[in-house]
């Protein structure tokens, strides 16, 4: 079984951002991180190459300047190889540009039984690329994977809803998102990063896959304004008399949760 | 308590700004490691201590080792998930012979792993800092047969190891060692006898333990002359690898400490029932020297273990100034309060941490270097050179950073306030926890004596010497930079105050030890400081300015210079000093 996922390599959450005031987008000239809402991916793919007994993991990102430090984490967990697309006529591209690139990335390896995707990245929170893969590469797309399994020739997931979840039979070849938490993402290992160094990673241009970079003027998607989260409410701070109990159904009850 | 965040972009410089890895990099031995490849590995490494290893530091503390009647030893439950983890990653490994599963990487990448180690648990990181001492002393010492049967195991940390020195009448005089070893006539030994304050002498976290044991054999020369080394495993070992017979070791107990309560402190009883099987390690008599080998490796480990310690109290403090409010700072709107990071006084406990890490992590990553270097040169007189420095700067890695330790995190607790001396916040174990450091692995005593005893004679006086002239020439290079000057001149000062202090103690060394002696500690504290200040003007000269991060190593080192070297300066009168008044008063009075 072949499994490619879409990695997105993002500015280290863990230090502050700054956004460009020009676009409003995240600035992300520095270095970059596997964005962890991926390594659930990354993690499940290596799992279902693992009870296939036999296929192999690859890995696809769309990056600016070549950048490469994500992917390199992803190479230590045990994927193989990868495609990267850095092409500055990208830059400021939507998601559905990303999206074309992506399953352009896709095809340049040839397909595979199974593409893995997050839910939505930790630094843009579109959401959407997943879909608009699915779409144009032909795939069936399952959304908000919470576990798969591969059965005979077809997938089944548990897809997470806001009840609970649904039971999801799908044919194979397929395009699924997981959710964070769907697995427990392993480290890599000494052995791991040393033998990342030497897995290939393809660099393509947009033009290499046939996609024309619109770039900023011709993303579909503007971000027109960007403003201060409101601060959070202060909380009620009840003491116990030992009748707390029935301010909190109380309470509760006003949220009609209950 | 703040979460660890591994100081990456800081162990990079003082990896390659401070001790030049590059330059290690390019000898023959260790051409097959790259800088990238260190700095991705650290990067993977620091991930998985902030993530992994630094949310246990807590349990360690609040759940602690526990002994059981049964004399079993149990350790929180989530370090040994957290552990396996550990070993999973092979990250132990790292600078090991290939042979046995190591990758052969310098010694001083084994320290930035164990510096984000200890920082995000020291009770723990104990564990595998003593295997890592036992495996460089069984690489040394031990036959084909023992590296076989222990080292793979031992390399990836499925298997723990211990150093067992210590008896009740054996602390810092370890040639007062009773345990005895007898031979059987197979080619083992029987051991016997009672081990003190054993670290992870017993517990749940591997499967298997080997103690490395000091032991007299019949007829033995007194004192250190007549000690051996042996390698008892907790479980006998069979032929196919697999673990066999338990053998004759139990735990009596664990003690109750001030700090660092994740790590098990046991009493151990040698073959009290059929007698505890071991294997002599390298030849009888020779146990010390051995020994030394695994000593010097975890002196400078230990020393790692102050800077660990002092960074993440440090981490912690940070974040507590910049949330806490109180008073009004000068310049600030009235009507609100201040964080209290605005406060002169408390910028002052931050800076003091801040450059005294820097220095810290310079005389370490700079100690490992010269180890490196050593092993590394082609050449017998360079690699006398490194190997004479790097000899210099373990009592000094040893006791100044263990000792700075206590200074700093003291100083964390003070901008926490009442909060710091209350446990909730965290900060209270990092002081607790740093206080052992001082004590074991050879005490700062001890470390000061080795330092006069021992280094002060090498090439007589020569090493110090160079050093203090390497200093000396820093200063001048340091003077050309304006806003160096006061430290360029604290700097040839405490170079000059170094070397008539050295002299001195060169000429008491014969004609009056005890004067030698007194002035031992003092002098230690000197040295190492200028040392220190002279490691980070180095670094302060080549590093790039116009960064931010390379304008706050600046200033830390300006700091440092002006405000810290100027107060180790002042010890010159100690060390200048005669031991009457330290004797003057009858043991009588003293009580
Ligand atoms: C938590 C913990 C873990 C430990 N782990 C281990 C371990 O794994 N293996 C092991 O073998 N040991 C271990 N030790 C023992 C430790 O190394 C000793 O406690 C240490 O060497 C000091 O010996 P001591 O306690 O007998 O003190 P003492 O030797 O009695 O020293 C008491 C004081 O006298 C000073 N002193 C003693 N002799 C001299 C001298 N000649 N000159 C100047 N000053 C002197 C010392 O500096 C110290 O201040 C551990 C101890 C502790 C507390």
């Amino acid at each position: 079984m072949n499994v490619i996922v879409c990695v997105k390599q993002i500015p280290d959450p863990a230090s502050p951002g700054e956004l460009d005031p020009s676009t409003n987008q995240l600035k992300r000239d520095g270095k970059l991180i596997l964005d962890e809402s991926d390594s659930y991916g990354v993690e499940m793919a290596l799992q279902l190459v693992d009870a296939a007994g036999g296929g192999e993991v690859s890995i696809i990102s769309m990056a600016p300047n070549g950048e490469m430090s994500g992917m390199r984490t992803a190479l230590a967990m045990g994927a193989v190889k990868g495609v990267l697309v850095s092409d500055p006529a990208l830059a400021g591209s939507d998601a559905l540009t990303t999206a074309k690139v992506l399953a352009g990335a896709v095809q340049t390896l040839g397909g595979a039984d199974l593409v893995i995707a997050g839910t939505e990245s930790s630094d843009g929170y579109t959401g959407t690329v997943p879909e608009q893969m699915a779409e144009l590469l032909g795939l069936p797309s399952v959304t908000f994977a919470k576990s798969v399994k591969v059965d005979g020739g077809a997938l089944k997931v548990s897809r997470q809803t806001e009840e609970g979840f649904d039971e999801v039979t799908c044919p194979l070849p397929a395009l699924i998102s997981v959710t964070a938490g769907v697995v427990e993402p392993r480290y890599p290992s000494f052995k791991g990063i040393m033998a990342a160094k030497s897995k290939p990673v393809d660099t393509k241009t947009a033009a290499d896959l046939g996609v024309t970079a619109a770039g900023w003027a011709g993303a579909q998607q503007a971000i027109v304004e960007v403003a201060q989260a409101a601060a959070r409410q202060a909380g009620e701070v009840i003491e116990d008399d030992g009748e707390t109990f029935n301010k909190i159904v109380e309470f509760l009850d006003g949220l009609k949760v209950i | 308590m703040a979460d660890y965040r591994p100081p990456l972009a800081d162990i990079t410089h003082a990896l390659t700004t401070v001790a030049d890895l590059q330059s290690i990099l390019a000898t023959e031995r260790y051409s097959h490691v790259d800088v990238d490849t260190v700095v991705g590995v650290i990067e993977e490494v620091g991930r998985f201590m902030a993530e992994v290893i630094a949310p246990t530091n807590r349990d360690g503390d609040q759940i602690k080792a526990q002994w059981h009647n049964d004399g079993s030893v149990t350790v929180p439950p989530s370090f040994i998930t957290a552990y396996q983890q550990y070993v999973a990653t092979g990250f132990g490994a790292m600078p090991f012979d290939p042979h046995f599963g190591g990758a052969d990487f310098p010694w001083i990448t084994a320290i930035a792993v164990q510096e984000m180690l200890n920082s995000a648990n020291m009770g723990m990181a104990l564990c595998p800092l003593l295997t890592q001492g036992a495996i460089d002393a069984l690489e040394a010492h031990g036959s084909p047969d023992q590296q076989a049967m222990y080292l793979p195991k031992m390399l990836t940390g499925e298997w723990a190891a211990t150093m067992n020195l210590s008896e009740p009448q054996a602390g810092s005089d370890v040639g007062a060692v009773r345990a005895k070893a007898e031979p059987v006539g197979d080619g083992s030994w029987k051991i016997s006898g009672t081990k003190i304050w054993i670290t992870y002498g017993e517990h749940n976290m591997t499967e298997q333990i080997v103690h490395l044991v000091l032991a007299r054999t019949p007829g033995a020369p007194p004192g250190t002359k007549g000690i051996s080394m042996f390698v008892v495993p907790k479980f006998l070992v069979n032929a196919d690898g697999s673990l066999g017979k338990r053998n004759d070791i139990s735990c009596v107990s664990i003690e109750h400490k001030l700090g660092i309560h994740g790590s098990p402190t046991c009493v151990l009883a040698y073959g009290e029932n059929t007698g505890a099987i071991g294997w002599l390690v390298g030849e009888e008599n020779e146990g010390m020297r051995n020994m030394f080998t695994m000593m010097n490796n975890a002196r400078l480990s230990v020393g790692l273990q102050g800077l660990a310690i002092a960074e993440r109290a440090y981490q912690d403090a940070v974040a507590y100034a910049v949330e806490r409010r109180q008073g009004r700072a000068i310049g600030a709107p009235a009507g609100e309060q201040s964080p209290i990071v605005e406060h002169p006084d408390v910028r002052r406990l931050l800076m003091f941490q801040r450059s005294w890490i820097d220095a810290m992590r310079a005389l370490i990553y700079t100690n490992a270097a010269c180890l490196d270097q050593a092993k590394a040169a082609t050449d017998p007189d360079t690699a006398r050179a490194w190997r004479e420095r790097a000899d210099l700067y373990i009592p000094l890695s040893k006791s100044l950073c263990t000792d700075v330790a206590q200074e700093t995190t003291s100083a964390a607790v003070q901008i926490f306030g009442g909060m710091g001396y209350v446990e909730e916040t965290g900060v209270a174990q990092h002081y607790r926890d740093a206080r052992i450091l001082p004590i074991y692995e050879g005490t700062n005593g001890i470390q000061a004596a080795d330092l006069v005893g021992r280094k002060l004679s090498m090439r007589g006086g020569g090493v110090i010497f160079d050093e203090l002239d390497r200093c000396a020439s820093l200063a001048d290079r340091l003077h050309e930079n304006p806003s160096m000057v006061t430290f360029a001149a604290n700097l040839r000062s405490a170079a000059d105050t170094c070397r008539r202090a050295t002299a001195h103690l060169g000429e008491t060394a014969t004609s009056d030890p005890a004067t030698l002696l007194s002035a031992s500690s003092p002098y230690l504290r000197l040295l190492g400081t200028t040392v220190c200040a002279g490691l980070l003007a180095e670094a302060a000269l080549k590093v790039d300015g116009s960064t931010t991060f390379g304008a706050a190593k600046i200033t830390a080192a300006r700091f440092f210079g002006e405000q810290i070297l100027p107060a180790a300066e002042g010890l010159s009168g100690a060390v200048h000093a005669s031991s009457e008044d330290l004797f003057a008063i009858p043991v009588d009075a003293l009580i």
